[in-house]
């Protein structure tokens, strides 16, 4: 029993990750149907800033769970503007060809992101610094870290500032307008494209954070490291029903949960494949996602 | 083209490759073929194959695939199997060995053929749930086998796991990837040219209509894939059995999946004279740019990267749109043929 | 030729959710006709097109074609039956040229196989050359001949409308289902579009089904017509007949 309960933070501490970078993906496939293959790029990004930012402030001399947030929410800042300009940049020249085009472009700017970043980092994997010294609870014979109970927690609250924007604010109303029909929001007046500027920026500063949390519970990074996991981010996102933002959600704490199931098993070398398997069988069985809704094509 | 001619020209080709295979592994006179160049060559074969019987599925057909590779791996990994665990004893049925002319024949066409048909297979597994989704779904869910093949792949010890397959037995050579190149381009020319090729485009262009003009999409689509995967199934064989080019989990990843897409996209996505091209200048360029890759490691991946994104946003359809290249001898009129024997 | 009807609809219902968009319809379509459905907007016209051709399924009730149920097939399968459609908003294949589409759909009446055409032999030269002469044939009697090559969106709305119509042809129907044929067209074109379907049923000796807007040229060209309105029908008959019919004088000027 233990054990399971043990497995189960980690697989809510994993999910949690996997939930946050899903929740990017899923916002910009809501309003503009692209999958931005480049968002585990920005996770990784993320990270990155975070560790120049973390190092900076030379954090690993004296870790302090103040700095660390400040740290937080400087990579947050610099994926933002990150987003925003990969969107500028590379997506809204190809915004009006086919998704055919879009989707080859957000692969491209994801394999820049990727060996430009070992490029720029090198290949080398770097030790993110300690920014908050690692203390165990024991809570009845399980062990959790602080920093999966941090993950979880800041995950959580995150969601819930998501959810706000969305459905609470002006501009949470306009994305929702531009996902449901492009073209009318503009006509209404909606300025789309500062909209659509805005989803990268949340999802790309959601994804960031994931970054930073993740480096926390396992400092190593590499400029490779967003590729499995933006994947995986995705699987969840469709799981969950893409462009569904609850769904992301659960998608994410799903995968998170079966991945680290499976880790604990014989068949642990398969991990990887876990979520692509998870894919193909939501998509044969459930295209629309756990909590999506399905359309029918008119004729 | 009537069956005689048909024949003088498969022995013609055969002549010339032989010839030229000839020249390759034991020069002419005193020349030689510089083996660096002549390992290149023999790379553009097999991308080559590669890129065009990917044109078939992304080009033709219109589905989004980015997970050739793993077609590439399991057609691969079947054929080097047959060899190095049946090789002898089937090189002993033509009475040679695998270091003689007809065993090493005899062994490397059952291998491509056992290749084929477990690539082609996979295309069908593949395919099956592709027929209900459309474009990016349809495009993960190739990315998503690709990597479960891969990972399978990797945990099969008697095909050298993480290692990848050293113990291939290098049967390649010049004759066999060209002849198979070639009878790539053929095959899939034929088809696109074809009633059948009409019916993919028909179905890439609008499943609805496609549908209501009596085309069973699904069947269509599927039958684009396997075919397309065993082709690459081909290219996985021959280039596992290449001298010193053993395959590699590692390798026949979603990386290698894009490389090949770039190869299409830079051509001309639906275009074979494209595949051609891009197969062939994406062959050479990151040679060439070798040094200069070990200088900057990841840099030959970001020069792919930008030139993919540059492509999309400049110049989507490529360099040749859908455009053959005239070659009337090869029956390649100029502007994209819909119909066999062209329109006098 | 065992019923004398070609098309039944027979108590075909269609419920989307809580909306019934067909209710208890029955259609009987003799073969030889020019049948028209009529009504006002939202009627359900083109519903009960898609339940025809096999797009939508029905929620109740059954189709029966030339003596099969036709009901649950897919529409490849009953296009090959002999059913062929064209559609409300122009669905050409769009990268392809004017006489690529008519070969597109010439495919169904394909005889050759896969091998056939890697191997180029010769039954698959021949069946190319039959294909390609069948197909300028009949573009020429649109008029379409001259644009053979030209890029199928290229062409005039009118032109393409009528290219839709070859293509429904190329695959040697029984019953060509025509959705709003005329729409977009100018009083001219109407005129010349009702000429060319009448035509189109005596020459090719196909049956005609149309759904359409324009009053004219339903009175025009069909020989019976039947209204629906919210789903049911409301009058069957000749063109004189309902055009007097109250209550289809009612659906479409009176009410809400």
């Amino acid at each position: 029993m233990d054990t399971f309960l043990q497995q189960l933070i980690n697989g809510l501490s994993l999910g949690a990750i996997y939930a946050l970078v899903a929740l990017g993906y899923t916002m910009v496939y809501g309003v503009l149907r692209l999958i931005n293959f480049a968002h585990g790029d920005v996770y990784m990004l993320g990270a990155f800033a975070g560790y120049f930012i973390a190092n900076a402030l030379k954090l690993d001399a004296n870790p302090s769970v103040l700095w660390a947030i400040l740290v937080t929410m400087g990579a947050m800042a610099v994926c933002a503007v990150v987003g925003i300009l990969i969107e500028r940049l590379a997506y809204r020249p190809v915004r009006h060809h086919s998704r055919l085009t879009s989707l080859i472009t957000a692969i491209g700017v994801s394999l820049l992101l990727e060996y430009g970043g070992q490029v720029v980092f090198g290949a080398t994997p770097r030790f993110f610094p300690q920014m908050v010294r690692s203390e165990i609870y024991s809570l009845g014979g399980v062990q959790i870290t602080n920093q999966s109970l941090l993950i979880i927690v800041v995950s959580v609250v995150m969601m819930f500032g998501l959810h706000f924007i969305v459905h609470r604010t002006k501009i949470g109303k306009a994305m929702r307008a531009t996902s449901f029909n492009l073209s009318v929001a503009t006509l209404m007046g909606i300025n789309t494209d500062f909209v659509i500027a805005f989803t990268f920026a949340l999802g790309s500063a959601l994804a960031a954070a994931a970054g930073v949390l993740v480096a926390l519970a396992i400092p190593r990074i590499d400029p490779l490291m967003g590729l499995m996991t933006g994947l995986k981010a995705f699987v969840a996102a469709v799981l969950g029903g893409i462009g569904n933002i609850p769904g992301a959600m659960l998608g994410g704490m799903l995968i998170g949960l079966m991945e680290t199931g499976l880790g604990a098993t014989a068949y642990s070398t398969y991990r990887d494949a876990v979520a692509f398997g998870v894919l193909i069988l939501i998509l044969l069985v459930r295209p629309a996602g756990i909590l999506g809704t399905a359309g029918p094509e008119k004729v | 083209m009537s069956a005689a001619r048909k024949l003088f020209v498969v022995i013609v080709t055969t002549a010339i490759l032989l010839g030229l295979n000839w020249i390759f592994e034991y020069g002419v006179g005193d020349f030689q073929v510089n083996p660096y160049y002549a390992r290149i060559i023999n790379l553009i074969g097999i991308n080559i194959t590669l890129a065009v019987s990917l044109n078939l599925i992304n080009g033709l057909a219109g589905q989004f695939s980015i997970g050739h590779a793993g077609f590439m791996a399991v057609g691969g990994y079947t054929a080097t199997y047959v060899t190095v665990y049946f090789g002898r004893q089937l090189a002993a049925l033509a009475g040679s060995t695998l270091a003689g002319a007809a065993g090493a024949s005899l062994v490397m066409v059952l291998s491509l053929i056992a290749g084929a048909l477990a690539a082609a297979l996979a295309g069908l597994v593949v395919g099956i749930p592709s027929l209900r989704l459309k474009g990016d779904y349809l495009a993960i869910v190739t990315l998503g086998f690709g990597e479960i093949i891969r990972v399978v792949i990797l945990n099969i010890p008697s095909v050298g796991g993480a290692t990848g397959f050293t113990d291939a037995i290098p049967i390649t050579n010049f004759f066999w990837i060209f002849a198979m190149a070639i009878m790539t381009i053929v095959i899939v020319r034929n088809i696109a040219v074809s009633t059948f090729g009409r019916a993919l485009t028909a179905v890439r262009a609008d499943e609805i209509a496609a549908e209501a003009m009596g085309v069973d999409t699904t069947r269509y689509k599927v039958l684009a894939f396997v075919i397309s995967a065993g082709l690459a199934g081909v290219a996985g064989g021959l280039s596992g059995q290449l001298f010193a080019n053993p395959l590699n989990p590692q390798n026949l990843n979603f990386v290698k999946s894009i490389e090949v897409i770039v190869m299409i996209v830079l051509g001309g996505i639906g275009s074979i004279t494209g595949a051609v091209f891009g197969a062939t200048t994406l062959t050479i360029l990151p040679e060439a740019l070798r040094t200069f890759d070990q200088q900057f490691p990841g840099l030959r991946m970001v020069l792919y990267a930008l030139l993919l994104i540059l492509l999309m946003i400049f110049r989507p359809q490529g360099l040749f749109g859908r455009r053959e290249l005239g070659w009337s001898w090869l029956r390649l009129p100029g502007r994209r043929p819909a119909i066999d024997g062209g329109v006098r | 030729m065992s019923t004398p009807w070609l098309l039944e609809a027979r108590n075909v219902t269609k419920r989307f959710g809580g909306l019934t968009a067909v209710k208890a319809l029955t259609i009987n379509v003799a073969r030889g006709a020019l049948y028209g459905l009529i009504g006002p907007n939202g009627a359900g016209k083109t519903t009960v097109f898609n339940l025809l051709t096999g797009q939508s399924d029905l929620s109740e009730g059954e189709i029966v074609f030339d003596g099969l149920r036709i009901d649950g097939r897919k529409p490849y399968q009953i296009a090959k039956l002999g059913m062929a459609r064209t559609f409300q908003n122009i669905r050409l294949f769009a990268d392809m040229t004017v006489l690529e589409n008519v070969l597109a759909a010439q495919h169904l009446r394909s005889r050759q196989v896969l091998a056939d055409a890697v191997l180029g032999t010769g039954r698959h030269h021949v069946e190319e050359r039959e294909m390609l002469d069948g197909a300028m044939k009949l573009l020429k009697i649109f008029d379409l001949d001259r644009f053979a090559h030209e890029p199928a969106t290229s062409l005039p709305y009118g032109s393409q409308r009528r290219l839709e119509i070859a293509r429904a042809l190329a695959t040697e129907p029984k019953l060509l289902l025509l959705d709003e044929p005329a729409a977009g067209m100018n009083p001219q074109e109407s005129l010349d579009l009702m000429r060319l379907v009448r035509w189109l049923r005596d020459e090719f000796r196909i049956t005609i089904l149309l759904v359409e807007h324009n009053m004219k040229v339903v009175m025009g060209i069909c020989e019976t017509i039947q209204v629906i309105d919210y789903g049911e029908a409301i009058a069957l008959g000749p063109p004189r007949e309902i055009q007097q019919n109250p209550k289809v004088i009612e659906a479409y000027l009176g009410g809400g």
